[in-house]
């Protein structure tokens, strides 16, 4: 039973096809709504199979969150949506750029596809103002006191204006996060991703970090979340994926999600951090 | 019973202000105590670094200052025998010889030009170092892109008037100086380049840096040197002659840059891969993640080593003596020749002014290196 429901599309959801991971057909891709399109997507490290078939649209405006064990791939997963991992079978498709070996179309892609990482991943050498200006005025050409302007901007967005000539190493790890996200902010992306925001952080901080991207999506960004919040997931999310084994084995209504868990693997894992 | 779950209890009532430290070792006695004479291995440590003091320093004032010879006009001032008294250094020698350690054989009527680059070179670089001075890009330009060619054109001449001076009159600290800039400007950005090309993706860029890296660390600098002077001109046709110091000078920095490739190298291995992955996500390229964010935090992490390759870059400049090139030391053993001045004091005198010279110029380094390692501790403080 469990093996058909892993290798076959989920039956998750047939109240929403059109959201739910199936595979889906060519024709459906238009560049208009969608904004991501993974259509039989296989990754390999060495000869390890880490991502298997995995068909994933998502709409405009959408927000997803992605959970599973460690090693199930979601992160791999979502990496691949800005190629920071290269994968070896079936197509991506990022805001009607499909991604390839070519360098333009993948910088092309990641200008309009903001990161957010577990780690930060903040310059340490830059200011946490300069931080949010570098990649606008380097990449984007954006004249310096615009670019200050719209870090500011963001900056009191994420509410710690007050920080923005302090260096990363003296924030707090919530603070930090928060300019991390501020900084793929500056970028104006149209999609958001978000690998473990708050795993790294104290208990203490993870609020401070969820609400700033409660707020995101209530302004109605796409977003892509990996993350193990699930009051999180119940609050904002249009859709819960389950991966397990490289797969998607189930995605569904976060209500039907938590509620009604088809696949046992599901069961198993909400079991155990539901307590 | 009860009494334990009531013992188990418990609440604060009064948080507690923060307290100055207690004030147990203060002043100098409690330092001197807390730092030299704190267990008796310390005590004996202590003890014996204050007889080496004491066996080094009074005879050293003795030779360099209350014997010494402050004037003279030849070898009968420094003699003991002729003066009557003990003879410690003898300054006049250096005093004599001193535009020759300098200049070298350049002709002593266009002493100015290398005075003009000196100057012009002194008057750039300070504000360079110097953080709080303004026009950094300016004048980084001007010292690294001007002044090179203003000074190649102010020593060589043959252009605007200017006495055509060949190289093989130069010498002392001219030469060093010319030799040790040139390799230590050209050793940074090549190795740079080499290290970025070791750890690049492209196999035939990686090739060649690894061969590159390879080949000239593992040949000494005087093979180089000999290579460079002998040999290469063998090679060529004969109407193709490549300046001697030239020669030398790119052999040193060929040199300088394979190790300093390997410097380079180790600060790019400490930075984690999520400055990498940071910067890509930003849809930033290759060249601006390592010119933005890579290599100002892998060089800042490295400063101790890159100055440590200056420092022996600067002293291993004195081999180009063995190709007949007449650096600082080699026109300092020029001197000891003059019968004139032989005296017993005066080759001591010679080194001691020699080791002096080089201490100020490395001592220079390693100091202004911690003080830019302090300043760009800023980013990581916690």
């Amino acid at each position: 039973m469990a093996e058909t429901m892993a290798t076959s599309s989920p039956s998750a959801g047939p109240n929403q096809p059109a959201t739910g991971a199936t595979p889906v057909p060519k024709m459906q891709t238009t560049t208009n709504k969608v904004a991501i399109e993974m259509a039989g997507v296989h990754k390999w490290y060495g000869d390890f199979h880490v991502l298997r078939d995995i068909n994933l649209m998502v709409e405009r405006r959408e927000r997803i969150v992605i959970c599973g064990p460690s090693g199930s791939g979601k992160s791999t997963m979502i990496r691949c949506i800005n190629r920071l991992e290269e994968h070896q079978q079936g197509r991506i498709v990022v805001d009607g750029v499909e991604l390839t070996n070519d360098l333009k179309r993948i910088d092309e892609v990641r200008r309009e596809v903001g990161m957010v990482f577990q780690h930060f991943n903040l310059f340490p050498h830059l200011t946490v103002l300069e931080n949010c200006t570098l990649a606008p005025i380097w990449v984007r050409k954006m004249p310096r006191r615009e670019a200050e302007e719209a870090a500011m901007h963001f900056l009191r967005r994420v509410k710690i204006p007050e920080q923005a000539n302090k260096y990363p190493g003296q924030l707090s790890g919530g603070q930090q996060q928060r300019v991390a996200i501020a900084r793929a902010l500056c970028m104006n992306p149209k999609i958001m991703l978000f690998d473990e925001p708050t795993s790294a952080l104290d208990p203490e901080m993870v609020k401070e970090v969820l609400d700033t991207m409660v707020q995101l999506a209530m302004d109605g960004m796409t977003m892509l979340v990996v993350t193990h919040e699930m009051g999180f997931a119940r609050q904002v999310a249009n859709r819960v994926i389950f991966m397990d084994a490289g797969q998607i084995i189930e995605a569904n209504a976060p209500q039907e999600f938590f509620s009604h868990p088809q696949h046992e693997r599901t069961k198993l894992f909400l079991s155990q951090i539901l307590h | 019973m009860t009494d334990e779950a009531v013992n188990l209890a418990f609440a604060r009532t009064k948080m507690i202000d923060a307290m100055a430290p207690p004030r147990a070792a203060a002043g100098a006695i409690g330092w001197l105590r807390m730092n030299l004479f704190n267990s008796w291995i310390n005590v004996l440590l202590t003890l014996a670094g204050l007889y080496l003091i004491w066996l080094i320093v009074p005879p050293l004032i003795k030779f360099l200052l209350i014997d010494a010879v402050w004037d003279g006009a030849g070898r009968d001032d420094c003699l003991a025998e002729k003066v009557g008294r003990e003879v410690g250094a003898c300054w006049p020698f250096i005093q004599k010889k001193f535009s020759q350690l300098v200049y070298g054989f350049y002709p002593s009527d266009l002493y100015w030009r290398p005075n003009l680059t000196f100057a012009l070179g002194t008057a750039l670089l300070i504000p360079l170092l110097i953080p709080n001075v303004p026009y950094k890009g300016l004048n980084a330009v001007l010292f690294f892109g001007v002044f090179p060619i203003v000074a190649f054109f102010l020593l060589v001449g043959g252009v605007f008037g200017l006495e055509h001076v060949e190289t093989r009159v130069w010498g002392g600290l001219l030469v060093t100086l010319v030799v040790a800039v040139t390799g230590i400007v050209a050793s940074l950005p090549l190795g740079i380049m080499l290290a970025l090309g070791r750890r690049s993706q492209l196999p035939v860029v990686r090739f060649f840096s690894v061969i590159f890296i390879e080949f000239w660390r593992g040949v000494p600098l005087i093979t180089v040197l000999f290579f460079a002077t002998y040999m290469l001109p063998l090679f060529m046709p004969a109407n193709w002659s490549i300046d001697a110091l030239l020669r030398a000078l790119v052999g040193v920095a060929l040199f300088s840059a394979a190790y300093m490739a390997e410097v380079v190298r180790g600060g790019l291995q400490a930075i984690p891969r999520g400055q990498y992955e940071g910067a890509q996500a930003l849809g930033i390229g290759y060249w601006k993640m390592m010119g933005l964010i890579v290599l100002p935090q892998a060089l800042k992490l490295v400063i101790p080593g890159i100055v440590n390759t200056f420092i022996g870059l600067f002293k291993d400049t004195t081999l180009v003596m063995i190709v007949a090139i007449f650096d600082f030391l080699g026109q300092l053993r020029a001197a000891f020749a003059d019968p004139n001045w032989s005296t017993p004091s005066t080759l001591f005198t010679g080194f001691a002014f020699a080791g002096i010279v080089y201490f100020i110029f490395c001592f220079g380094m390693s100091r202004y290196s911690l003080f830019v390692e302090r300043r760009l501790d800023t980013g990581y403080r916690r």
